[in-house]
């Protein structure tokens, strides 16, 4: 199937498609089992230039977009959607720092992210702060040059594995969405330190944890953009990196897709292949569809955002709430056509839908998506009526 | 350092298929690869000049035009430049010619201080073209090498694999060194490497362009003849005596009898 990729963008699929079975297929069920964070296969992914194809040649990177980084988040997360998170949450703290950062922050903190010797985090959510993203109490006070930071983030991929974290703060008293900002805070400033390790259901290959912020003083040339401007910085990252989180998705349900089919042709039941049996051919037809609708939706969704157009936010959720979805059904779909194997740790499908479930979850949950298409819907049907 | 690089284009297969014909390989519809060997001699190759941080990769090969599929692959994993050497007057090598060919380009080069080839191709399989190389260039030759040192511009120190242990080798340079997959881990290619390697230039030279006996080439200069080709019969198993030592012997003997006799 064609998917009118340019000549460059087949070349970074094949890459990927190619560190994803040569490194990650052969080590994943054992970061799945250990919940070590793979830095094995994040210096092969950072010697194949991987971790720079998003960001613009003149900072280090490969000069793509976001949709060069959905192409490698789908493929890597094919084999690995936990393993191919210590690429894409790289990519999730870089873009406050491409969509704000000024000229020297940039220079100062992107060509190491694009060439993966430093992977990069995005610190939001607090204990008390999830959905409700503009309930942050980090607070961080301004003291001559320096902001002290104090709080706790949790919950942060790469977290104590990235040495660059884009962290969402509280700069001026009150509570509303204004007052927040965002700082680039690095891995060994005295004052930030990493706490609780998460053990989860699933992504185990991606390591989740706690950020410890206590009298942190991090240098005012470490604001992004202007102080006020943090809730807006995390809402136009997320445009830009949920379409990576459907690709993800996308990526998840195709590899289970593809274990589902495999073993459908293989394995005999009533002296048949159980894909003989339209119940199961049809779940499979059903498969597919899914996903070549979802990875639609992600395609268009990362092509025009990279295309420049403004309000993209509805779009980018739609994508997310969608592939992650699909990659939720898909999975559980592929267990189920495998039966009690499909049950098995033998068999990768079960790693696939506990690793799928958290599409739904995190970069906003699937309700909160489908908030925020609803309010754009409900604006530009106000807007129209206006004009008529 | 300057290290050259021989690598062979192979079927990416075991299941080698053989022309009743000619008795030559059927190379048609199956995929290509890089010999598998020769990726751990690019490795190598990419080590060592990444050690001494100059130098060029050089990967040179004998074959058809299609070979410049291997050779892009190689400069897509960091190599600087690729040499073919294709002429239907090369068509029907065996190691011999292909050794005199192979030889005569690497002449050509002028600079090399290294030459690394794959233990054997997994087609061929004979092992025999390093070795060659490096009688028909006058080098010494290290065969089997799963450790190698350059010591200083002017030789290297290198572990030969053995059965049953290794040799330490030290040998002047320039020298043939001759891999096995012990020896690194083969990396992948870079997105950068992918995009030079689409749009570089692969030198083709043909026999004009190399200081050779046309006489020499190809089938022609090729004294293999290959009579035969054919899967070795299976050996009957042995006949094992089970039993007393005693009786054991006695039927022993009673079976040897007629075949020493000759009866049999
Ligand atoms: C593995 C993992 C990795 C993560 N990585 C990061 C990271 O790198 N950086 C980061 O900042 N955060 C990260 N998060 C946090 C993640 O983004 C939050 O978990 C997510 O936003 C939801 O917040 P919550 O868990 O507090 O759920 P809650 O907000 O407590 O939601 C609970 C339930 O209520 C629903 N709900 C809440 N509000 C509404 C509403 N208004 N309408 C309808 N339903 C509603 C939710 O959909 C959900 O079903 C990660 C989380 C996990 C589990
Ligand atoms: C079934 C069969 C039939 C054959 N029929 C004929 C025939 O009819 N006529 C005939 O002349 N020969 C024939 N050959 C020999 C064939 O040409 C050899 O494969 C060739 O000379 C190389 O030898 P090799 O494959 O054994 O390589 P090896 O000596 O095992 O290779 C060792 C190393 O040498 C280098 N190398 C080998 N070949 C090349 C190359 N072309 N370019 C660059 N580097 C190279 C690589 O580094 C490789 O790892 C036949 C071989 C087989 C198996």
């Amino acid at each position: 199937m064609s998917y009118f990729l340019t000549e460059e963008q087949e070349m970074l699929k094949e890459l990927c498609a190619q560190i994803a079975q040569e490194k990650i297929l052969p080590v994943r069920a054992e970061y799945d089992e250990t919940g070590e964070f793979p830095w094995d296969i994040v210096k092969v992914m950072a010697a194949s230039d991987i971790y720079g194809v998003y960001i613009p040649e003149e900072y280090g990177g490969f000069g793509g977009g976001v949709m060069e980084m959905c192409i490698a988040a789908e493929e890597l997360s094919r084999v690995c959607g936990g393993i191919s998170l210590a690429f894409a949450a790289s990519a999730l703290g870089a873009y406050p720092i491409l969509l704000f950062g000024s000229d020297e922050q940039k220079k100062e903190f992107l060509p190491a992210i694009a060439a993966g010797e430093r992977l990069a985090a995005f610190g939001l959510t607090e204990a008390n702060a999830g959905s409700d993203a503009g309930a942050v109490e980090t607070r961080a006070e301004l003291d001559g040059d320096e902001y002290v930071v104090n709080g706790t983030k949790q919950w942060i991929t790469n977290g104590g594995e990235a040495e660059i974290y884009t962290v969402v703060v509280r700069t001026s008293k009150g509570t509303g969405i204004r007052g927040m900002s965002c700082l680039i805070i690095e891995k060994d400033t005295p004052g930030f330190t990493f706490g609780k390790k998460e053990d989860k259901m699933g992504i185990r290959g991606s390591t989740t944890r706690e950020l410890v912020f206590q009298d942190c003083r991090v240098p005012k040339k470490n604001l992004l953009g202007r102080e006020g401007t943090g809730f807006v910085v995390a809402m136009r990252t997320f445009d830009k990196s949920r379409p990576g989180v459907a690709a993800q998705a996308v990526g998840i349900a195709q590899g289970a897709f593809d274990e589902a089919a495999k073993y459908a042709r293989q394995r005999e039941q009533f002296g048949k292949p159980i894909g003989s049996f339209q119940g199961i051919q049809f779940m499979l037809a059903d498969m597919a569809i899914q996903i070549e609708a979802a990875r639609a939706l992600v395609y268009h969704s990362a092509r025009v955002v990279d295309s420049g157009a403004k309000d993209i936010g509805k779009l980018s959720a739609m994508a997310k709430v969608f592939a992650s979805d699909v990659a939720m059904k898909v999975t559980t779909d592929a267990v189920q056509i495998l039966g009690g194997y499909g049950y098995m740790k033998e068999y990768p499908v079960e790693k696939m839908m506990r690793d799928a479930k958290i599409t739904q979850i995190y970069e906003g949950t699937n309700q909160i998506q489908r908030s925020i298409i609803a309010s754009a819907i409900l604006k530009e049907s106000a807007a129209k009526e206006k004009k008529a | 350092m300057n290290v050259v690089v021989l690598i062979k284009q192979v079927p990416d297969t075991t299941d080698v298929r053989i022309d009743r014909e000619t008795n030559t390989l059927i190379r048609e519809g199956v995929p290509s690869i890089i010999n598998p060997f020769d990726m751990y001699a690019i490795e190598e190759a990419l080590r060592v000049r990444e050690g001494a941080g100059e130098g060029t990769v050089t990967v040179m090969s004998m074959g058809p035009p299609q070979v410049d599929v291997a050779l892009r692959e190689a400069i897509a994993l960091g190599v600087d430049r690729a040499v073919l050497l294709s002429d239907r007057a090369f068509a029907g090598s065996d190691t011999w010619s292909t050794s005199y060919t192979l030889a005569a380009g690497i002449r050509k080069l002028e600079d090399y201080d290294l030459i690394l080839c794959g233990k054997q191709a997994i087609d061929g399989d004979t092992g025999q073209v390093g070795p060659g190389v490096a009688q028909f260039l006058g080098v010494p030759q290290v065969t089997y090498a799963r450790k190698l040192t350059i010591d200083d511009g002017s030789s290297a120190t290198v572990e030969r694999m053995l059965e049953d242990g290794y040799d330490v080798v030290k040998v002047p340079l320039p020298s043939v060194v001759t891999v096995v997959k012990d020896i690194n881990e083969p990396r992948l290619p870079s997105l950068k490497g992918k995009m030079k390697a689409k749009k570089a230039e692969i030198t083709v030279w043909g026999s004009d362009d190399l200081d050779v006996d046309q006489e020499e080439l190809g089938l022609d200069g090729s004294p293999t003849r290959v009579v035969r080709v054919f899967a070795p019969e299976a050996r009957p198993g042995g006949t094992i005596f089970e039993g007393e030592v005693e009786d054991t012997v006695e039927s022993l003997v009673r079976e040897l009898v007629p075949i020493l006799k000759g009866d049999i």
